[in-house]
């Protein structure tokens, strides 16, 4: 008998078995009706739900049948086609076939992603290079006495020269802590606390990424001096103002590189020059940078540098600190311990997080042209579009910004019913940490933006996996509900009478 | 000559026919995009020496997405909202499936 034919008759007998005990349940709770019906007719009339247990798979029956299939055909089912790509496993149990084809026959329901900020999706080739360390590979890389921990040291010592050829720094240069933001807080902290006894002056802007104006905030109750740079309404800091704030016992200045709201890149070079001229270390947030831009901490003239796993399609919970060791820069440590890391970071490593971090890298630094090119031809497609329509800005300068980050203000509708009307498009309206409040972004304030525009912003994400399609529908679905929304808004409906808003005297209330 | 240019047919084949079957649609569609991209970056390479590093190194790709691709149909989620159809909503006269939502406006 060939395969499937034998499949077909072994499902057929399961069938047959299965019904019996239903028919004469049947049967029996009918005896008051003694006319013999059709068994047709009969089903007609007692149509009811099945049972739950009726309708499960029953693996009892299965795991007999496989091994009968298997003793008379000497094939597993799952090998035997049974044509239009079902195979014998989904025909022994109907309702897990039934189950496939419906999974197959419904159309999507997830929202497609695109807040590349927040996070990115872990790239597989990096999954691939974690998953030995999480089955066989477990050793503590810093076991200097058997071989466990001299093989994950080596993985973790390659990681680390992949994380350093990107950024074109030294592996010794290179710590590892859990994100950027420990990173932040590490060389902020670290750096003002090591000095303290001279200088007591820390320069940053007031754009920067939560955790540095948190960790300024802590070194002012210390009895630290901050500076919040102000940025001009293009989101780039003026470099005269960053000058004249320089004082004599300035100890740190830390700028980001890319905005994480706005995508604008910060004049990385003459920033450096700046502080290498006055003799200040020079700390940047190059969390949304490194590996979507060419960084290069020498030509940037970069102290110490701030590094995210999971922005740059690695694991999450895993980042990097460049500490520059010529001229040393010094750092008192956050965490205390058994002084791995050069004593600046103690605790264990987490080899998996580490090797894939440095995966990511290694790939990030191969396809950095490719992806950028990807990435901005996906992003013209996007600011073309979303432009077109009226009444839309673009926020942050238009020439110095990574095209992965587009950040739209739509004007007449407010950002979080936007947002609530495009639930099948995973955004958001600001930096993931700031998402639950519903403040206006911090960022689009300090731009000088009103706090409606900042208010009606939305930050698209492009990254690595998005596809032109995502993008096009997009378009489409934004370009619709925009217009719903503003057709309901009757601020809309002055500023087509021609009525400038700003004119009105509003009622007071 | 004709040798690396067979293998690297059958590379490419293979390389495209297990990008299809990762179950993550952005990943699918990556994956199939980075092969196509790559083989025509590398089209005209006639050093004998590049071409085998570069076949090795589509070997190991191609292991990997082995790997990867039975991992993703382990792990599936639902269908994102641009598959299969543009509306997010089942098409056609089938209308047995009533899952989705109309999405968004709720």
């Amino acid at each position: 008998m060939s395969a499937p034919a034998m499949v077909a008759r072994c499902a057929a007998q399961r069938l047959a078995t299965r019904t019996q005990p239903r028919a004469f349940n049947l049967r029996s709770f009918r005896t008051v009706t003694p006319a013999v019906r059709s068994p047709l007719s009969q089903s007609r009339s007692y149509v009811s739900v099945s049972a739950r247990k009726c309708a499960e798979v029953e693996d009892v029956n299965r795991k007999i049948e496989t091994q009968e299939v298997i003793r008379q055909t000497g094939m597993n089912p799952s090998g035997i086609d049974m044509g239009n790509g079902i195979h014998a496993d989904a025909m022994m149990s109907p309702q897990a076939g039934i189950l496939k084809q419906a999974t197959v026959m419904d159309q999507g329901a997830r929202p497609i992603y695109m807040d590349m900020q927040a996070t990115t999706p872990t790239d597989p080739r990096v999954l691939d290079a974690m998953l030995p360390f999480y089955t066989g590979l477990y050793g503590n890389p810093h076991s200097r006495t058997h071989a466990y921990g001299w093989e994950t040291e080596k993985a973790v010592d390659e990681a680390r020269e992949h994380i350093a050829n990107l950024i074109g720094a030294d592996p010794k240069e290179i710590i590892f802590t859990s994100g950027a933001t420990e990173s932040n807080n590490m060389s902020i902290k670290g750096v003002a606390r090591f000095y303290k006894s001279k200088k007591k002056h820390i320069i940053t802007s007031q754009t920067e990424h939560k955790c540095v104006l948190d960790s300024c905030r802590h070194l002012q109750e210390e009895g630290f001096d901050v500076t919040y740079l102000p940025v001009m309404s293009n989101g780039l800091i003026d470099l005269e103002e960053l000058k004249a704030s320089i004082r004599p016992d300035t100890a740190l200045v830390s700028i980001m590189s890319v905005n994480n709201e706005i995508g604008v890149i910060q004049p990385m070079e003459e920033i450096g020059k700046i502080c290498k001229a006055n003799k200040i270390y020079f700390h940047t947030d190059a969390a949304q940078a490194v590996g979507k831009i060419p960084v290069d901490v020498n030509k940037w003239g970069i102290d110490l540098m701030s590094i995210s796993g999971h922005k740059i399609y690695g694991p999450k919970g895993i980042g990097a600190c460049y500490v520059r060791r010529r001229p040393r820069v010094r750092i008192e440590p956050l965490i205390s311990g058994g002084g791995q890391e050069r004593g600046l970071r103690s605790g264990t490593l987490a080899p998996a997080l580490v090797i894939g971090m440095g995966e990511a890298c290694r790939i990030a630094q191969e396809d950095l042209a490719y992806d950028h090119a990807r990435v901005s031809y996906l992003s013209k497609r996007l600011q073309d579009g979303l432009l077109a329509m009226e009444h839309t800005t673009l926020n942050g300068a238009a020439d110095a910004r990574y095209p992965g980050c587009v950040n739209i203000s739509f004007a007449y509708v407010e950002g979080e019913s936007l947002l609530m009307a495009l639930k099948d498009i995973a955004l958001s309206s600001g930096s993931a940490c700031t998402s639950a409040s519903l403040e206006p972004s911090y960022v689009l304030r300090a731009l000088g933006s009103s706090d409606e525009s900042a208010h009606s912003s939305i930050r698209f994400g492009i990254g690595r996996f998005t596809t032109e399609e995502e993008i096009d529908y997009v378009l489409k679905v934004v370009e619709e509900r925009v217009t719903f929304l503003r057709e309901l808004s009757p601020l809309w409906e002055l500023v087509q009478e021609g009525v400038d808003l700003n004119t009105i005297q509003w009622s007071g209330h | 000559m004709a040798d690396t240019a067979t293998s690297a047919r059958t590379l490419y084949r293979s390389l495209l026919r297990f990008s299809n079957r990762f179950a993550a649609y952005n990943f699918r569609e990556y994956a199939k995009r980075r092969t196509r991209d790559a083989f025509r970056e590398h089209q005209k390479v006639s050093d004998v020496e590049r071409i085998r590093e570069l076949l090795a190194k589509g070997q190991k790709e191609l292991r990997m997405l082995q790997r990867q691709t039975m991992v993703s149909q382990f792990f599936q989620n639902d269908r994102l909202v641009v598959e299969g159809g543009k509306s997010g909503r089942q098409t056609g006269n089938k209308g047995d499936i009533t899952r989705t939502k109309n999405t968004g406006w709720d």
